[in-house]
């Protein structure tokens, strides 16, 4: 059994669960049957519950069979999530781990928590089916007590019988208990949804010394079905009477069509355009005809001013532009203007971050099918249950109406094309009457995915005259990170939406450094300037894995080194120096033992020849997680190619609750931080994206792969578990830039560290 | 529109298309096999690979009518649980994917590249797979994966 099922429609889920659906009548029970059946009647009843956040059944429910079925709305991208929930679920059920299995991200059978948001799949999501699973088994114990008339705390539950301490003999299982009927248990919800959500029951959860289950390097199974072509993606969703649907979008960002040639497209059978204001799209009975049409299609586009800046002027641009939001991140410590007026001596430097691509694996798809007033939509959004209001919105139908199935897409780090897709198929799908499947290109795929937000990052410290830090201060500038939301749901922040013309509003948010390094004075702080292009741009700005956690401490990483190598020390000397949390020490002396360090100052100076190498240090936290690395670099000078050889990762995020997802999710961070810093930067000249495909975006090639990644995973049961989805991506562009610098002496402070950039650096 | 004879995964087909359409789509389409996957059009990543008379080669870019007699084996045609491929084995034994759209490309590169190249180094193996795209990161994975899958293979 796959633990990873396809959604279960509304109406399967009542099938799966009526098997069984008759009450139990218990023989020889020593209480009265009409206590039995009041007590099962309070905690459970055969229709469902509505399907709201307070309710119980909308977590957890028992199949006839006594299998679990756990509703989580929240999705799992590839990380392994669904295993470790079904392991914090089956834990505290008392069930075998097979017996679980996780159900998510359809809006017909789980609540809103929020969809694959920050690395809280375990931290937020998990907590919520711990506690859910934790009263599913108090109010199962409760209901065994009664029949078996014995007080709650004489009872047990081994493998989802629950029995008498004393003597197993005397037990009753939950298939028996409650299975096919929906518990009918009101939890004590918090009112919130998305990742937010928190409704806990009566019960507590299990010590961490109890667990069997969490903790276990249990492997994921979606990947044979992956692995042996049994499972469909996104982009294999087929309806009946589907038709193919392409979007056509203009070659100056900004313009829009203002005339059509249809008989351009006449001699392609089944072929329909759909054009309204902005929105442009082809839909054909057959793909290959909806490919051929929208190349076809006989344009004429309205005269747009270009948008955009040449890149070259790109890092000025944001130097100069007007300031939108400031924001100082939490208190100001002393008075650092003062602080730098009395400095004997001012370290600063200034970093650059590119514009980034999602460049998911596949273009987006979607399909949606409206019919008898229902509308579905199949997507890969990480966020189904946002999609489906957006769609609702778009489509003029009420929210319950509209059913968004998340089926696995093409890889997501974020707010990638999926929700766009989503929506140009909502539109497309109700101009043409039938279901309708869009697929991107990809050139749109990677030219028009909203991208992560290109900065500078300006820091300096002041030393006083004994050579201490006595004042450190640290501002981002840049574009803001969410041009168009991240829930992905309202038309407006949906290219689909702003191509329509409805109001759309770019958000303010940015980041500052997540670190512990206490200094007498110190503030960080960000600042957003406006879009280049405010509507239905391919520069518009939203989540990309981390959202702006690399550019932030890739910039606040590289400068605590160089003040450590101004000063003359050590860098990890220099940071055991200033950080103050003991965990966040513990990473860093804990990577640094793993990897060897010795202590010495950068940049070495004991290299001749072609090839040096070199190391460096960086560490973060986010959210609670702490992760220190060290990278080891090769650096060819004569080409300027970096091999980031070796990573020595150490990584803390509380409770582990499976070290093999935790793994393969820290290697995959590490080697897609590394691509983001070595190679990727999104192209764009006056008009448009000039980055389209994998030419023009290259991405880091497996060639290219460390040769070892080592992890130092440090488990804390007893803490809570934080996120592992995106922390580790976080310091890796700063570990590798202080590794070019202890090697090389030249400190790079521009991502990417292409050949061409570090030869030029170098030289 | 042409008629074309398709040769899949051991079976025979007949399909009526356009000469110059991809083979891809009609594998998808015409054929139902969702297996390949549509990641670029432009055979530049690998998620639409498959053999073609035991060459791994990109569907996305082969004309359907190119292909002729030779006969084509998707991923759901290289090996099943009950009769995996070695290389299919050792992904699931390695844990690889994460999203795992891209695995057509590594998985039908890989089987092609241990079929001629026995006993392969490190960085042959990196050069056979050099150009296929994982956006995900699961390099070090599937590195692991093609390692034990040439031990398996001999």
């Amino acid at each position: 059994m796959t633990k990873m099922h396809q959604p279960l429609s509304r109406i399967s889920r009542r099938s799966l669960l009526k098997a069984g659906g008759a009450l139990v009548v218990s023989i020889g029970m020593p209480i009265a049957f009409d206590t039995v059946l009041r007590i099962g009647e309070a905690f459970a009843q055969g229709a469902r519950p509505p399907l709201t956040p307070e309710q119980l059944s909308s977590y957890i429910a028992i199949n006839a069979d006594g299998t679990i079925s756990a509703f989580l709305g929240k999705t799992d991208m590839g990380q392994g999530l669904f295993v470790a929930i079904g392991q914090m679920v089956a834990e505290e059920l008392d069930v075998p781990f097979k017996a679980v299995t996780v159900i998510m991200g359809d809006t017909a059978s789980s609540v809103n928590q929020g969809g694959a948001s920050g690395s809280t799949g375990i931290q937020r999501g998990g907590r919520q089916l711990r506690m859910a699973a934790a009263e599913a088994r108090r109010v199962l114990v409760e209901m065994a007590a009664a029949r078996l008339g014995l007080p709650a705390d004489a009872l047990t539950v081994t493998d989802g019988v629950v029995h008498a301490k004393a003597d197993a003999s005397k037990k009753s299982s939950y298939a028996e208990l409650i299975g096919g009927r929906y518990f009918n248990v009101e939890l004590n919800w918090n009112k919130e949804y998305d990742n937010a959500l928190y409704a806990p029951g009566k019960a507590q959860p299990k010590d961490w010394r109890e667990h069997k289950i969490v903790g276990q390097p249990i492997a994921r199974e979606d990947i044979a079905p992956k692995v042996y072509a049994q499972q469909d993606f996104c982009t294999d969703i087929k309806r009946p009477g589907m038709m193919h649907g392409r979007m056509i979008r203009p070659a100056v960002a900004g313009s829009v069509p203002v005339k059509i040639d249809e008989s351009s497209i006449r001699d392609i059978p089944g072929t329909r355009v759909v054009w309204e204001k902005g929105f442009l799209g082809v839909v054909a009975d057959k793909e290959w005809d909806a490919i051929k049409a929208a190349q076809k299609l006989k344009v004429e586009w309205s005269e747009a001013k270009p948008p955009f800046p040449d890149q070259t002027a790109l890092y000025d641009h944001i130097r100069s532009a007007a300031v939108r939001k400031r924001e100082v991140g939490g208190k100001e410590t002393g008075n650092v203007d003062e602080a730098f007026k009395t400095a004997a001596r001012v370290i600063e430097a200034e970093y650059e971050w590119p514009f980034q691509s999602h460049a998911s694996m596949g273009p987006a798809s979607a399909v949606v099918e409206i019919k008898d007033g229902q509308a579905t939509l199949w997507t890969g959004s990480q966020k189904p249950h946002y999609a489906r209001d957006g769609i609702a919105a778009m489509l003029h139908m009420p929210v319950d109406n509209v059913r968004a199935i998340w089926v696995p897409g093409p890889g997501s780090y974020g707010r990638n094309d999926a929700g766009d897709a989503a929506m140009d198929a909502a539109v497309l799908a109700k101009a043409a009457g039938r279901p309708v499947r869009v697929q991107y290109t990809r050139a749109q795929a990677t030219g028009w995915d909203p991208k992560g937000p290109a900065s500078i990052h300006r820091a300096r410290a002041a030393i006083d005259a004994s050579g201490n830090v006595v004042a450190y201060e640290f501002t981002s500038k840049g574009f803001s990170r969410l041009d168009v939301f991240s829930r992905e749901g309202k038309p407006p922040d949906t290219l689909a939406g702003q191509l329509m013309g409805v109001a759309i509003r770019s958000g303010d948010a940015f980041r500052v450094p997540e670190e512990s390094y206490e200094f007498a004075n110190k503030r960080l702080a960000w600042e957003t300037i406006a879009p280049l292009l405010g509507r239905a741009s391919p520069l518009r700005t939203s989540h990309l894995r981390d959202p702006v956690g690399p550019q932030v401490h890739f910039a606040s990483e590289s400068f605590m080194d160089e003040v450590a190598a101004a000063l003359g020390l050590d860098p990890i000397e220099f940071r055991l120096r200033h950080v103050k949390a003991g965990r966040d020490v513990a990473v860093i002396k804990a990577a640094a033992e793993k990897a060897g360090w010795r202590a010495r100052p950068s940049p070495r100076k004991d290299q001749t020849g072609n090839t040096v190498s070199g190391r460096g240090i960086a560490y973060a936290q986010r959210s609670g997680t702490r992760v220190a690395i060290v990278a080891e670099v090769d650096i060819d000078r004569a080409s300027g190619k970096i091999w980031a050889r070796k990573f020595t990762v150490a990584h803390d995020c509380g409770q582990i609750i499976n070290p093999d997802g935790l793994t393969h999710t820290i290697e995959g961070n590490i080697v897609q931080g590394t691509s983001r810093t070595l190679w990727e930067e999104v192209k764009f000249d006056a008009n448009n994206v000039t980055s389209v495909d994998w030419m023009t975006y290259p991405i880091l090639d497996i060639a290219e792969s460390p040769e070892t990644i080592d992890l130092v995973l440090i488990n804390h049961p007893e803490v809570l578990p934080s996120g592992a989805g995106e922390p580790s991506t976080r310091p890796v562009a700063a570990a590798i830039a202080n590794a070019i610098f202890d090697a090389t002496g030249v400190r790079i402070r521009r991502v990417p560290f292409s050949p061409d950039r570090v030869k030029q650096a170098l030289s | 529109m042409a008629r074309i004879d398709l040769d899949v995964n051991g079976k025979l087909h007949t399909i009526d298309v356009d000469a110059d359409m991809p083979l891809l789509y009609a594998l998808r389409n015409e054929l139902s096999l969702n297996n390949p996957h549509f990641g670029c059009g432009l055979a530049q990543c690998g998620a639409c690979t498959v053999h073609v008379d035991g060459q791994a080669v990109r569907s996305c870019m082969t004309p359907v009518s190119a292909v002729g007699n030779s006969k084509v084996v998707t991923l759901a045609g290289l090996g099943t649980p009950e009769k995996p491929h070695p290389v299919q084995k050792a992904f699931v034994e390695e844990q690889v994917p994460q999203c795992g759209y891209c695995l057509n490309g590594w998985i039908m590169t890989a089987a092609a590249f241990l079929e001629r190249t026995k006993k392969p180094s490190d960085a042959q193996i990196r050069e056979a797979l050099s150009g296929l795209k994982c956006r995900c990161g699961t390099h070090m994975g599937i590195l692991r994966a093609v390692k034990r899958a040439a031990t398996m293979m001999g």
